[in-house]
């Protein structure tokens, strides 16, 4: 009799204990899952930038300027994100910023592509959970893992371009993202270190 | 100030001009050709369109520092292209131009889009040729030019 | 403005010729006119001065035949027409014949008019006749130097193509005779062809300009290159009528290739040239240069303020401009049948392709000019006021020009002024004046912003029985002293602001028309159909809104409330009928919109087909017909009409306007003042011409204030909505 109660006691105790051992590992989780979202809303906060998300439309144009505004001369996305014969993004837009003309520039300048868009057809920024969705899917985001990911923020030269956007017409700088990028790459680090979580 | 070697249809040229000085105003004021015209110079109106490397490019914001060793042909010598040449005629045959100023952008715009595309479509000739500016609005006889050139090209 | 074209031999007129021979030979025939100005305008001729040499034609020894221009060609096509006429009475060898724009003189001044210009759409309809002469009395002296040389009758000789054919196959080239004619005595009197021996009169022909605007050798204003030549660009006051209080050019001078840096006056005001060896090195050395503008005690205009202002002034009559019948009528119909309508117009830029430029000389004792201008007599004597010299003592050189659409056309001469007056310091050296496209969208000069107030009172037949219209706006001429001012300004009121609602074609029975104008400190100017281009859209789109309330088509409403006397109109209205048949058999969602207007006494007519894709306007299709006497060139005449609709767009694009905000304009380019693309223009707009034996009338105004109450004519039925505020921001 008391055999079988210590019995039960330990079964119980051993629950309890096991319990407690599960919540502090929930526990861990949760905290890993909280710091990913956080990191995450990071990085989409220089993903809603004008520097980046004028080109992640959901339309067939881009936009231009911190309002945003539909791109002027009609230019238009054409069937590989880089404009139509006779208006190419290339045909203004120059393999670096043009300083003196106030065009921006880059390596192989052009849209990303509608799998990638960031934005609604009404040109509205998407959700930070969309977004985050769309980002993580390998048959959206051109096949990238984590680690392309990663690569992606740190190295792609029109990511870079962000930081270093040049300036208008009127000689002022184009205004920059909300972090720097070793901001951006270090929350981009830190949202992969937690598995890339999203918003619900 | 700065030397640079271009190639402008087909010849070498050397200027020595400031880096930040557009293609437009090299061609316009130190080779003296005045084919390629300014309208806006900020790439709003076409008007200054050349090709560099066969890419129709806007050449008021071009500055001369990013030109590279790239091409460039200009309205002067798209006549010796052949589908250059067959947009010109296309155009004096249609009496295209009215004033004309804004027509060697035009043309520019053109020739890149036949030599792409041959047998464009409406939807084609409005989205290529979508970002040239004509004040005149010759733009009916502008698509009827492309019309009977992509069938001269067939 | 309405000029009539008087058959030969009723013009009062003394008229002869002078013949030289140009040193390298051939024959020179000059047309010296010493006419009083048109009776009808009721100026002051100005005495006739002598500029030698004189030519409208030369017949070179290669058998070219050169003719001047008495027009700058600024795209409507005179530089090919003009020679027509006279190629066609001469039976010149039209391939031959090279067209060359006349410079600044007395004897290359209007027929009618009196001053050399372009614009009013009278090229065409006031030098048919003189064109004309200038052919026949060349051919004339040709034949009768040919005759001579074989002793045969002038009867016995027949010309073709540049060449005299006499009996027994003889035959002599005109070039091989033009330096025996040229010591003919001139025939005063001299036969012109009958309409149906017509050769280029009539039929479609190509530009002469054409080839060379499409492979890059025509050359515009901007395009000069003298040698010597300096570039200047100038840094104006961000209001008018700003002046300079001080200003910094240490960092400007510091640019390699800057020659100098000064202040200067404007008409109003001043600003600060840089003169600079190459446009970018004077605009980089603008860029640097500081200036503290006083803008104290001068108006800062406000597009908003005004237009409130403009509202509550169109409820008081101003000028009188037409009263017709009883002004109280209005009174006694009901509210029930009346329309009370309020419309806003925008001040608008011409915005031309070629941005403003010109270039002068001054030498001390004499000057050259090298100007794109519409008035080259005035900005002449302009041009020698500045500088200190006798007209004289000015070679003024006309350019071609990147479009205008009047903005080119200056009553105050500002441009040759300015150019004049930077000349004037630079000295011996020419100096091209350039404005950049920022410079010349923020210049000023515009067509004026409007407000209309009309309030129509509807008969029991549907039909308009009383119609009281306010219009407020500036004037252009009141105020100015130019002869012109007298003949357009009665009762303190511009012709020119309510041409459109003053002369409408509609008999109604009684017409309240009083009129507004504000002085304020923007500078306004011409535009391309000047009154009519808003008058036309508040008469058009009140006329459609009645139609559509009596339930009847529009073209059949308009057709039974014409003015007997309105035979253009009536003719074009009924072309239109049968050429828009199109008009009943619309696809879902799609509307047709109609409109007419005229300008001098061309009339013309519209239906424009829409339908509307991505909250914005979609035209496929607009079929125009017109009267303007005989069509001389078809091919001219169809360009214009497709031109001038796709211009008149640019009123209802939803970024076509020109707005001030304290003072500012707020736009500077065409990313902020967008006219129309080519996605914007109908794809299709077919023009139609009433035939017509009547004499030519002009047609580069006429089209422009059709399509823009044609669409909104037309959005009411997509819409629900009359739209009576342009531009057309939104839906």
């Amino acid at each position: 009799m008391v055999r079988s109660l210590l019995l039960l006691l330990f079964c119980l105790a051993c629950i309890v204990v096991s319990r407690s051992a599960l919540s502090s590992n929930d526990f861990k989780g949760r905290e890993a899952r909280s710091d990913g979202l956080a990191a995450w809303q990071q990085v989409y906060s220089v993903l809603t930038s004008p520097r980046c998300i004028n080109c992640h439309t959901a339309t067939n144009y881009p936009q231009q300027g911190d309002n945003r505004h539909h791109h002027f001369a009609n230019v238009i996305r054409g069937p590989e994100g880089n404009g139509v014969p006779g208006l190419n993004c290339v045909s203004c837009h120059q393999s670096a910023n043009a300083e003196s003309t106030g065009v921006p520039g880059g390596r192989n300048w052009h849209l990303a592509p509608l799998s990638m868009r960031w934005q609604d057809e009404n040109d509205q920024p998407l959700s930070s959970a969309v977004v985050c969705h769309s980002l993580t899917d390998r048959t959206k985001n051109g096949g990238l893992n984590a680690a392309g990911l990663l690569k992606h923020n740190e190295e792609e030269p029109l990511v870079l371009w962000a930081w270093n956007p040049g300036r208008k017409q009127d000689g002022t700088m184009r205004t920059l993202p909300a972090l720097t990028h070793a901001e951006f790459v270090a929350a981009t680090r830190q949202w992969i270190d937690a598995g890339m979580p999203c918003p619900r | 100030m700065a030397t640079y070697h271009l190639t402008v249809n087909g010849q070498r040229k050397e200027v020595k001009v400031d880096p930040s000085t557009p293609l437009l105003w090299v061609l316009r004021e130190e080779l003296k050709m005045t084919g390629t015209k300014y309208g806006c110079g900020i790439s709003v109106c076409g008007a200054c369109t050349v090709h560099l490397d066969g890419v129709a490019t806007r050449s008021c914001v071009v500055p001369i520092s990013l030109l590279g060793n790239r091409r460039i042909v200009t309205i002067e010598g798209i006549g010796s292209d052949p589908v250059g040449r067959v947009v010109q005629e296309a155009w004096v045959e249609k009496d295209v131009v009215q004033c004309g100023y804004c027509q060697s952008g035009q043309i520019m715009s053109a020739c890149a889009l036949l030599k792409a595309n041959p047998k464009p479509t409406d939807a084609n000739i409005e989205e290529s040729m979508g970002g040239n500016l004509c004040r005149c609005a010759a733009y009916v006889r502008i698509r009827q030019a492309i019309e009977d050139a992509s069938k001269r090209l067939a | 403005m309405k000029h009539t074209i008087r058959e030969l031999g009723t013009i009062d007129r003394r008229n002869f010729l002078r013949v030289s021979a140009a040193a390298a030979g051939g024959l020179m025939v000059s047309l010296y006119l010493d006419l009083p100005t048109s009776a009808q305008e009721g100026g002051q001729a100005p005495p006739a001065k002598i500029y030698p040499p004189d030519a409208f034609i030369h017949i070179r020894p290669d058998g070219k035949i050169v003719i001047q221009v008495n027009r700058v060609e600024v795209g409507q096509g005179t530089h090919t027409a003009l020679p027509m006429i006279l190629a066609d009475e001469m039976d010149a060898d039209w391939s031959q014949v090279i067209a060359e724009l006349a410079p600044a003189a007395d004897v290359y001044k209007d027929p009618l008019i009196g001053v050399q210009w372009v614009g009013g759409s009278t090229a065409i309809a006031n030098s048919f006749p003189q064109y004309r002469e200038l052919g026949a009395r060349a051919r004339s002296m040709l034949v009768q130097t040919a005759a001579d040389r074989w002793r045969v009758k002038p009867e016995q000789c027949r010309t073709a193509s540049s060449i005299v054919y006499g009996p027994g196959n003889r035959s002599v080239r005109y070039s091989d005779l033009a330096n025996e004619a040229a010591r003919r005595p001139i025939p005063d009197k001299v036969a012109l062809k009958n309409p149906s021996e017509f050769k280029l009169i009539g039929k479609p022909v190509r530009r002469l300009d054409g080839r060379a605007k499409c492979d890059g050798s025509h050359k515009f204003a901007i395009d000069l290159d003298l040698p010597g030549m300096l570039i200047a660009l100038v840094a104006r006051p961000p209001v008018f009528s700003g002046k300079v209080r001080s200003f910094d050019d240490k960092e400007a001078r510091a640019v390699p290739g800057v020659r100098d840096v000064f202040e200067y006056p404007l008409v109003k005001g001043s600003a600060v040239a840089v003169v600079a060896d190459k446009f970018w090195i004077a605009k980089q050395a603008r860029d640097r240069l500081k200036v503290d503008w006083d803008l104290d005690g001068i108006e800062h205009a406000d597009s908003s303020r005004l237009f409130a202002q403009y509202k509550e002034l169109a409820k008081t009559p101003g000028g009188v401009a037409l009263k017709r019948g009883d002004e109280t009528a209005i009174d006694r119909i009901p509210e029930s049948q009346r329309i009370v309508a309020e419309f806003e117009f925008p001040y608008l830029a011409h915005a031309p392709m070629e941005p403003l430029s010109l270039a002068v000389r001054f030498d001390g004792d004499r000057a050259e000019a090298w100007v794109p201008a519409q008035l080259p007599t005035w900005e002449q004597m302009a041009t020698a006021e500045v500088l200190g010299l006798a007209t004289e003592q000015v070679k003024f050189n006309v350019l071609f020009a990147g479009g205008s659409f009047g903005r080119r056309g200056l009553v105050d001469s500002h441009l040759v002024r300015e150019a004049a007056a930077i000349a004037k310091r630079v000295r011996g050296r020419p100096v091209k004046l350039i404005f950049t496209r920022e410079d010349d969208m923020r210049s000023g000069y515009y067509r004026p912003m409007f407000v209309h107030r009309v309030e129509v009172g509807i008969g029991s037949d549907g039909a308009p029985l009383a119609w009281r219209h306010v219009v407020v706006g500036q004037s252009f001429v009141k105020g100015t002293g130019v002869a012109m001012e007298a003949m357009l300004v009665k009762n303190g009121v511009d012709h020119l602001a309510v041409e459109g609602s003053s002369d409408s074609p509609y008999a109604i029975p009684n017409v309240d028309l009083t009129a507004h104008h504000p002085t304020l400190n923007v500078p306004v100017l011409s535009h391309r159909s000047v009154g009519y281009g808003h008058n036309s859209f508040v008469r058009e789109t009140l006329i459609e809104e009645l139609a559509d309330r009596a339930k009847t088509d529009p073209i059949g409403y308009r057709l039974k409330l014409l003015n007997k006397d309105a035979y253009k109109f009536r003719a074009v209205l009924t072309l239109l009928n049968e050429k828009a048949s199109w008009r009943t058999r619309l696809p879902a969602g799609h509307a047709v919109g109609y409109a007419c207007s005229e300008y001098n006494n061309t009339a013309c007519a519209c239906a424009a087909e829409l339908s509307i894709v991505n909250g914005r306007p979609k035209i496929h299709r607009v079929t125009v017909t017109v009267h303007c006497g005989l069509a001389v060139n078809p091919l001219t005449v169809e360009s214009q009409f497709q031109g001038g609709i796709g211009f008149g767009l640019t009123q209802v694009m939803p970024r076509g306007a020109i707005t001030l905000k304290e003072g500012r304009v707020e736009q500077g380019n065409f990313d902020r003042c967008t006219p129309p693309y080519i996605a914007d223009a109908p794809a299709d707009i077919d023009v139609h011409v009433v035939p017509s034996t009547e004499p030519p009338t002009g047609v580069g105004e006429a089209p422009v204030p059709i399509i823009a109450p044609a669409v909104v004519n037309a959005l009411y039925h997509l819409t629900g909505k009359r739209y009576r505020s342009l531009p057309l921001i939104e839906l």
